[in-house]
């Protein structure tokens, strides 16, 4: 096994070869904010939340999905790299319905912790209040779209870890929403092994148990990278 | 197939034509304006005066003028025939014997026409697309026996590297370097792909070379399997251009038929066999990451880079992804040399550029000039100015593109002069504008049809170019404040650093590049109690 040594944000770091950047500044105690990245699944790139600067590099790239490199020097928190991810935000709260003072994940929501983190307060650009449905028809969970933010956690989870596939993305651009089957109710879709996975997944209140309200939603995260390394690593880590 | 087989065939191809010839275009644009009913009505006076054993009536792809359809050319007096009737079209056949013609005379002369230099178009509107033996007439697949038998793979690539080519799609990325990158990867399993998505608005130049000259592209993308190691390319072509595909899957037989294509081509131990795949239409399955999702079957959503294509693409293996009008270089490139197409353009930028000239232009159809040339007599001479006013701009590579204002039309027309002036090469669009043209809307255009485009993978894209296209409409509409521009200015930059591809990086350029030389015409539409503000007087 060999080993890259890099700069992140000024600290030498150390890691194996293959690790990403993320996984990098994670074992370097150096946070990076992150939506649609879950341990265990496989990187979608698609929320932009952990871009950084790397040095020599024109473009700002994806932490999730950029190998760590020997040499290498990243900054992960400039200005601009700050100003952008608050922008990203500001889209996210206009773009959907987050109205978290009745939110089953008020409180416990990585939408919710990451805005406060960038320091977003209010949005520069309009609310698009888009029109947009719940689906109560599962007998256990139940999916508002109003709060989803497109990260396709679930889509991955789904697929990779329960291996069910009941997720995917409808339609495109502002128009995309997660569909369930062939654009079935989630409660009719067969594939559907009432898991929780998807649950677990989800950073906001999207996904839901049914009977839990304002504030009451809890995820079991621990539960699915332990299914991915014990199936990978066949270590029992719980 | 052997190449005596070839020559034979060429040379049947040749004795055949008859003394005289009328090509009619059959590419779509002059079927749209009714070609089909000239050519019937032709063919019956044809064969009414029993002249058929003198005079050919072949159909033949694009004679360039499109918006002065159907378009006829005759032989050997090379005259040019536009807005033909299916009245007035009969009394061609009299002008063969010096008569005079009903149908309007077009000046095969003026600069629109001579002022080009085909080489990706040589053979439209002369050879007949449906017939691979008016192509094997002028030379066809003369170049891939020539490269299977007199070089190597490595010495193909190293020909395409020193031609200078770059690539057509928008990107200008060399084609050489590309080649050898995909060349070098191990592995026995490696792809060709031809990029015939062609989504910009106002461009039309894929569609027609795949309409005037398919075999042309096929020739090209075998060329290429040679060089890189593939044995299997694909075509990757809208479903919205019917009659490409229909000719393509044409071509792709008859080559077939000829041992030109799959296994054993010229008996020199190369197979190359090429699907067609139809894309239902999207603008992002032109992005190749996009594009090769698509083919596998899947969703298609871009995916970040590295890897590239080259190194991971069509089901994980290394892949080729070039454009229609790049892999129609490759064939003259090989038949004439490297250093004839080098000297041919610019020292960076090298070969001609097919151009979709249209908007409020008086010739609007196709050109193709040799890059370099400059706006202007691209414009002013080629196009014939603008229809009334003064000419403002034009408008290069649509959506990913900007604009470029008249006071810079001496630019030579280069990858790296557009790059100077904010906007890109592009695909080959140009849209001419007027004085009467809106910049602001222009901009809202384009943001809207990205809009609809973007395939919401990621949030800058998504959530992004609606946002844009919101403040923009609001500044059109007079709505707009002071702040809503800094907004829209902050945005577009962190739109093109932020997004995952080239669809959402490049989405704010036409909003860039319209600030950049018409920022008058934002402020001027603020809302009116802004105007004072910013120091501008309502009329
Ligand atoms: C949104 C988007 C749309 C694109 N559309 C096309 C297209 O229609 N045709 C094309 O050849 N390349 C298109 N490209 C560029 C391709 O990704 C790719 O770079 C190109 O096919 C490479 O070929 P070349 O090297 O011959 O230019 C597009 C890129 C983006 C980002
Ligand atoms: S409960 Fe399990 S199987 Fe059902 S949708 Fe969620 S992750 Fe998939
Ligand atoms: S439902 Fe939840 S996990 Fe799925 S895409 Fe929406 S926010 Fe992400
Ligand atoms: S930039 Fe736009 S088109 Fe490209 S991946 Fe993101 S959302 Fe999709």
């Amino acid at each position: 096994m060999s080993v890259n040594t890099l700069k992140i944000d000024g600290q030498d770091i150390a890691v194996e070869e293959g690790a990403t950047i993320l996984q990098a500044a994670r074992e370097a105690k150096i946070p990076i904010p992150t939506l649609c990245y879950l341990e265990g699944v496989s990187p979608a790139a698609a929320c932009r939340m952990c871009l950084v600067e790397v040095k020599g590099s024109p473009k700002l790239l994806p932490a999730c999905h950029t190998a760590a490199l020997e040499g290498m020097e990243v900054s992960t928190n400039t200005p601009k790299l700050q100003s952008f991810r608050r922008m990203n935000m500001e889209l996210l709260f206009a773009e959907g319905n987050h109205v978290c003072a009745v939110c089953v994940a008020n409180g416990n929501c990585e939408l919710q912790d990451l805005a406060i983190r960038v320091g977003m307060d209010h949005s520069r650009f309009a609310y698009r209040f888009p029109d947009r449905k719940v689906d109560m028809s599962h007998p256990q969970f139940g999916i508002d779209h109003n709060r989803c933010i497109l990260c396709t956690r679930c889509v991955r989870v789904c697929d990779e870890i329960e291996g069910a596939h009941v997720w995917d993305v409808a339609q495109r651009g502002e128009h995309c929403f997660i569909v369930s089957g062939m654009n079935q109710p989630w409660g009719k879709v067969d594939a559907c092994t009432s898991c929780g996975k998807c649950v677990d997944a989800c950073p906001t209140g999207a996904i839901f148990r049914k009977g839990s309200t304002i504030g009451e939603k809890e995820r079991d995260r621990e539960k699915l990278s332990f299914l991915v390394t014990a199936r990978e690593k066949q270590q029992w880590t719980r | 197939m052997d190449i005596s087989e070839l020559y034979r065939l060429a040379e049947r191809g040749r004795s055949r034509r008859k003394p005289f010839r009328i090509r009619c275009c059959m590419a779509a644009g002059c079927q749209s304006s009714g070609a089909i009913a000239v050519k019937q009505v032709l063919a019956d006076a044809l064969s009414a005066a029993g002249l058929n054993d003198k005079v050919e009536l072949c159909s033949v792809g694009c004679l360039r003028f499109c918006g002065h359809g159907p378009m006829i050319a005759t032989d050997p007096d090379e005259a040019l025939y536009e807005r033909v009737t299916p009245e007035n079209a009969c009394s061609i056949l009299g002008a063969l014997n010096g008569e005079s013609s009903m149908a309007p005379r077009c000046d095969g002369n003026q600069p629109f026409f001579a002022d080009q230099l085909p080489i990706v178009l040589e053979n439209s509107g002369q050879i007949d697309p449906s017939r691979i033996e008016d192509y094997i007439a002028v030379g066809g697949y003369e170049s891939l026996y020539q490269v299977l038998y007199d070089l190597t793979p490595a010495e193909t690539v190293a020909a395409i590297t020193q031609s200078g080519l770059r690539g057509r799609g928008g990107g200008g990325y060399p084609t050489g370097l590309k080649w050898s990158t995909v060349a070098k990867m191990s592995g026995d399993q490696k792809y060709v792909i031809c990029n015939a998505d062609e989504g910009d608005p106002g461009a039309f130049m894929d569609r027609s070379v795949l309409e005037s000259d398919p075999h042309r592209v096929l020739e090209g993308m075998a060329i290429s399997g040679y060089a890189i190691g593939a044995s299997h390319g694909f075509i990757y072509v809208r479903a919205e251009y019917p009659l490409a595909i229909q000719r393509l899957q044409k071509a792709i037989q008859q080559a077939k038929r000829y041992g030109l294509l799959g296994s054993q081509i010229f008996d020199a131990g190369f197979d190359f066999k090429i699907d067609i795949r139809i894309g239902a239409g999207a603008f992002v399955c032109g992005e190749e990451t996009a594009l090769i999702h698509s083919i596998e079957g899947r969703r298609g959503n871009p995916r970040p880079r590295p890897p590239y294509p080259a190194e991971s693409g069509l089901w994980g293996c290394p892949t080729l992804i070039n454009n229609v009008e790049t892999f129609a270089n490759i064939t003259p490139i090989i038949r004439n040399g490297p250093d004839w197409f080098r000297n041919i353009g610019t020292a960076g930028s090298a070969g001609t550029k097919v151009f979709a000239l249209t908007g409020k232009v008086q010739n609007t159809g196709l050109i193709e000039v040799p890059m370099g040339t400059t706006l202007r007599r691209i414009v002013e001479a080629m196009g014939g100015g603008v229809t009334e006013g003064r000419v403002k701009a034009v408008q290069t590579g649509g959506p990913s593109g900007g604009c470029i204002p008249a006071q810079f039309f001496d630019t030579p027309v280069d990858y790296e002069s557009l790059q100077k002036l904010g906007t890109i090469m592009g695909s080959g669009g140009m849209i001419v504008m007027d004085d009467n043209t809106s910049m602001v809307e222009i901009a809202q255009f384009y943001m809207e049809f990205c809009r609809e485009e973007s395939c919401g993978k990621c949030v800058p894209c998504r959530a992004g170019t609606v946002q844009l296209h919101e403040l923009l409409s609001k500044i059109v509409n007079h709505q707009a404040t002071v702040v809503d521009l800094e907004h829209l200015e902050a945005l577009c930059q962190m739109v093109q650093e932020m997004s995952l591809c080239g669809l959402g990086q490049s989405a704010p350029n036409p909003v860039l590049s319209t600030l950049r030389y018409f920022r008058d015409e934002y402020l001027a539409r603020l809302k009116p109690s802004m105007l004072e503000e910013v120091g501008h007087h309502v009329r």
